[in-house]
């Protein structure tokens, strides 16, 4: 094993039911560092650290590590914890009940030799790792007594005390705020001179360049490359991550909606947010129009659509639709204002599979016109029929089970489902994911021709090109936060630049 | 940081508050009763000898609301215990090997609920639910008439529970001129005992303090490397095993056996448990706060029978309106802990 390498991975590839998470991907860790493994939701992150602790068992590959000969293969948090791998995840695995010392020993307390616990003793060495690693708390408070970015550490804590070689931070950062991240950051660092190996998986592109010194990217199950961070600037980072070579990004063809920002408004949001997922934006979108949200995945696109459509209520700010103030609870209020949102999770929101298309599809309208008002089955066929026809929804009757329908024909169904309702701002969170080529450029043609009718459309994609094509305007995400708009120059590497931010000052 | 030097948290306020209402309460009835003697140690002992066995069920129940689950098996159990206790003994089984018999059932029960709960993951409210059928069924199957143990019947228990032990003070003289010492039954020595072990199980043994990481976070608990399986499984075994003891306490009580008895007794232990400050959500609570509970209960029931006029349905009432004023205190100290964390 190379010289100051604690961990190596080498051709780890991990199946899951009909998915290929990781093929053959490596990964180095090397001692004192704090290595970055980034990568776009989905990309195996979380399926590698699995690997590394246990909790996944990998296919093929080998993990080494420092100290240890031959391969070890961990079957459990407690195995990777015994070679000194540790992880401290986004949600604070500890006990908000206990003391923070409880928290620190708990399972491992020093005995007395009436075989009862010994506090004196734990709590008088939990004191002297807190101080050591200048967290300043009281260890005999109730750890729920203190703030998350406290209940981070002790977690950390407890991690480093079991003597970890290598410490795997998954996302801690996500609802810490800034100050405490810097203490969280000051404490890596403090860890990293003690020679500790620090995995960090994150996010945020700007923590990545202020603690890391080196990234590993990976996409779609696979090894992208491993660079000091000195030598990724962001731009090559997310075209890393996203898979798109800046050197042959080609113009694409803009087919779409011309100049609709003349049109009346028809949604106005000022300072809308929803706490821990958006920050606050503004966001105005006319008639006829589409707009373009885009961003990496986890940048808060989706979660900026449901705060709008009430899906997480907003907490600050206010919604105007067609140039009168609403308030929206819930997502039936934005529905009665005539609003629809087709979610990115089709599975899990969208669909209800054991449903038949046309129950899908009046499943909208009807919940709008309420319980007591049912639609009659003539009406329900109907409607099912004309809008089977327009999408061209490939199914062998209306009456079918949609769960039996192709992924592409189960959007359809849900996008008929919004149609049916007529509305007026359709928000479409990932209509294309998962399906056809054809289907795609089918559902874009429908996107551009439904603003041509005058409808409002709020898109929301992770293939850029797919909103160059059909976008006008578009909203720029990063890190839950609204960064600008770009309404000129739409190109793919003027849209690139934007999502990685932070090009002037690096 | 913040907070610091607030030693008084939200659960320590609970039960001084708990404490406080007791005293309140019996300062009452000793101001209201004290021509009825309501004011002599010995109506304080009276309220230990009733609640002996409530106690020692309390307290296991404690242990297992720690862990966020129930178990309401306990009065069914009592009464199938006290129904062997009184059958067995007059079919001339001894009182000693009752007492073992009836605890291993204790233990056996506690073994099956426990792995249901713990290992099948199955809710505790319908393990329990079951269980608590089971030992009524059982209790009608062993006997559906009244048992009663008398004197000729076992001497040794009847013995066991009309021996006095006399307390060295706060006697008084009745108005026949005679000397009355106050006394308690061996069965409150007995609660006592386990509400003193289980009050140090929980606060320093290994075993106790993983009753509360469990209920603080199961998975985390896990995560942390407690086998929160057999935790889970030792709290029911514990519950069952307790109960069995304060089955016994109970018989000596009331030396007999019938398919009635110790009916809703399941709901008084949680009620003082949760009067106590023990959390249904798990996680907080001891028994110190429960034994303070089961003496609310009882106190209020002692006033209502020295009135003599309120009905006997007063001290539900009362018991209700105290879980209520409980539970609006304890989710407000929940909220108020939430919005400064939020700060």
């Amino acid at each position: 094993m190379e010289e100051n390498v604690v961990l190596t991975a080498r051709g780890i590839s991990m199946t899951f039911p009909g998915v290929k998470a990781l093929e053959n991907v490596d990964f180095t860790l090397r001692k004192g560092e704090i290595h970055a493994l980034m990568g776009e939701n989905g990309a195996g992150k979380s399926t590698l650290i699995k690997c590394l602790t246990g909790i996944n068992d990998f296919e093929a590959g080998e993990i080494h590590i420092d100290g240890i000969s031959g391969p070890v293969k961990n079957h459990s948090t407690r195995d990777a914890q015994n070679v000194g791998i540790s992880t401290v995840y986004q949600e604070v695995n500890l006990c908000p009940n206990l003391s923070v010392a409880e928290n620190l020993f708990i399972g491992r307390e020093p005995m007395t030799k009436f075989h009862t616990i010994d506090r004196k003793s734990y709590n008088k060495r939990s004191q002297i790792i807190m101080d050591e690693l200048g967290i300043s708390v009281d260890v005999t408070q109730n750890l729920e007594n203190y703030s998350l970015a406290i209940q981070q550490m002790v977690a950390i804590a407890r991690a480093v005390d079991m003597d970890c070689k290598v410490l795997i931070l998954d996302e801690p950062t996500s609802s810490l705020d800034d100050e405490e991240v810097e203490k969280l950051f000051n404490l890596m660092r403090k860890l990293r001179d003690k020679g500790v190996g620090i995995i960090f998986v994150t996010h945020f592109l700007e923590q990545v360049y202020a603690v890391c010194d080196r990234i590993t990217v990976l996409r779609d199950g696979h090894f992208v490359g491993e660079y000091p961070v000195e030598e990724l600037p962001r731009v090559k980072l997310v075209a890393a991550m996203m898979g798109k070579d800046l050197d042959d990004l080609a113009e694409i063809k803009k087919e779409g909606v011309e100049n609709a920002q003349n049109n009346p408004l028809e949604i106005s949001a000022r300072g809308l947010s929803h706490t821990g997922t958006v920050k606050p934006f503004d966001l105005d979108i006319h008639k006829g129009e589409v707009v373009g949200i885009a961003g990496l995945l986890g940048s808060g696109r989706s979660e900026l659509a449901r705060s709008i459509y009430g899906a997480d209520k907003a907490n600050t700010g206010t919604l105007m639709v067609e140039g009168k103030e609403v308030k929206i609870n819930q997502p039936i209020d934005a529905m009665n204002l005539g609003m629809g949102m087709l979610p990115d999770d089709r599975k899990a929101e969208g669909i209800i599979s054991d449903l038949s298309v046309r129950e899908n599809i009046i499943l909208a309208l009807q919940a709008r016109k309420g319980m007591f008002k049912p639609l009659s089955r003539a009406k329900q066929e109907e409607i099912a029929d004309q809008y089977i026809k327009l999408l061209q929804v490939k199914t062998p009757s209306r009456e079918t089970l949609i769960k039996q329908l192709s992924g592409g024909n189960q959007q359809k169904v849900i996008l008929a489902r919004w149609l049916a309702t007529n509305p007026d701002f359709l928000i479409l969170d990932e209509p294309t994911r998962g399906i056809d080529i054809g289907t795609k450029s089918e559902i874009q043609k429908l996107i551009v021709q439904l603003a041509g009718e005058g409808k409002s459309i709020l898109f929301i994609s992770s293939e850029i090109s797919e909103m160059l094509r059909t976008c006008s305007r578009m909203a720029i995400m990063r890190d839950g936060q609204k960064v600008g708009e770009l309404d000129k120059d739409l190109t793919q590497e003027n849209v690139m630049k934007a999502i990685a931010g932070g090009e002037s000052d690096r | 940081m913040k907070n610091k030097g607030l030693r008084l948290n939200g659960h320590t306020i609970l039960l001084l508050i708990t404490i406080a209402l007791f005293i309140v309460l019996y300062a009452g009835g000793c101001i209201a009763y004290g021509h009825k003697g309501f004011t002599h140690l010995q109506t304080f002992c009276n309220i230990l000898i009733t609640n002996a066995g409530l106690i020692c069920v309390a307290c296991g129940l404690t242990c297992v609301m720690l862990t966020a689950g129930i178990d309401i098996s306990v009065g069914a159990l009592i009464a199938m215990d006290c129904m062997l206790l009184a059958v067995g003994m007059q079919k001339g089984i001894g009182a000693v090997p009752m007492i073992i018999i009836v605890l291993v059932i204790g233990l056996v029960f506690g073994i099956v609920q426990g792995y249901m709960v713990g290992y099948l993951n199955i809710q505790p409210f319908i393990v329990t639910m079951a269980g608590m059928f089971f030992c009524r069924g059982m209790t009608a199957v062993i006997c559906t008439d009244q048992v009663s143990i008398t004197k000729d019947i076992n001497p040794t228990f009847y013995a066991w529970a009309n021996a006095k032990v006399i307390i060295p003070f706060g006697g008084y003289v009745n108005n026949k001129g005679k000397y009355m010492a106050p006394y308690v039954r061996p069965g409150v020595i007995v609660a006592l005992l386990v509400l003193v072990i289980i009050y140090f199980m929980l606060k320093f043994t290994k075993f106790g303090r993983s009753l509360y990481a469990v209920g603080g976070n199961t998975q985390s608990a896990a995560m942390m490397g407690l086998n929160t399986k057999l935790i889970k499984m030792k709290a029911y075994i514990l519950s069952s095993m307790l109960c069995s003891i304060g089955g016994i306490c109970y018989c000596l009580n009331t030396m007999a056996g019938s398919v009635s008895q110790a009916l809703g007794l399941e709901m008084d232990a949680i009620s003082s448990a949760v009067i106590g400050g023990t959390l249904l959500t798990g996680g907080v609570g001891n028994v110190f706060g429960t034994f303070f509970g089961v003496l609310i209960n009882g106190t209020i029931s002692s006033i209502v029978k020295t009135n003599g006029k309120l009905a006997s349905s007063w001290p539900n009432i009362l018991t209700a309106a105290l879980l209520f004023v409980f539970i609006v205190i304890q989710s407000a100290f929940a909220a108020i802990r939430e919005r400064s964390k939020n700060k």
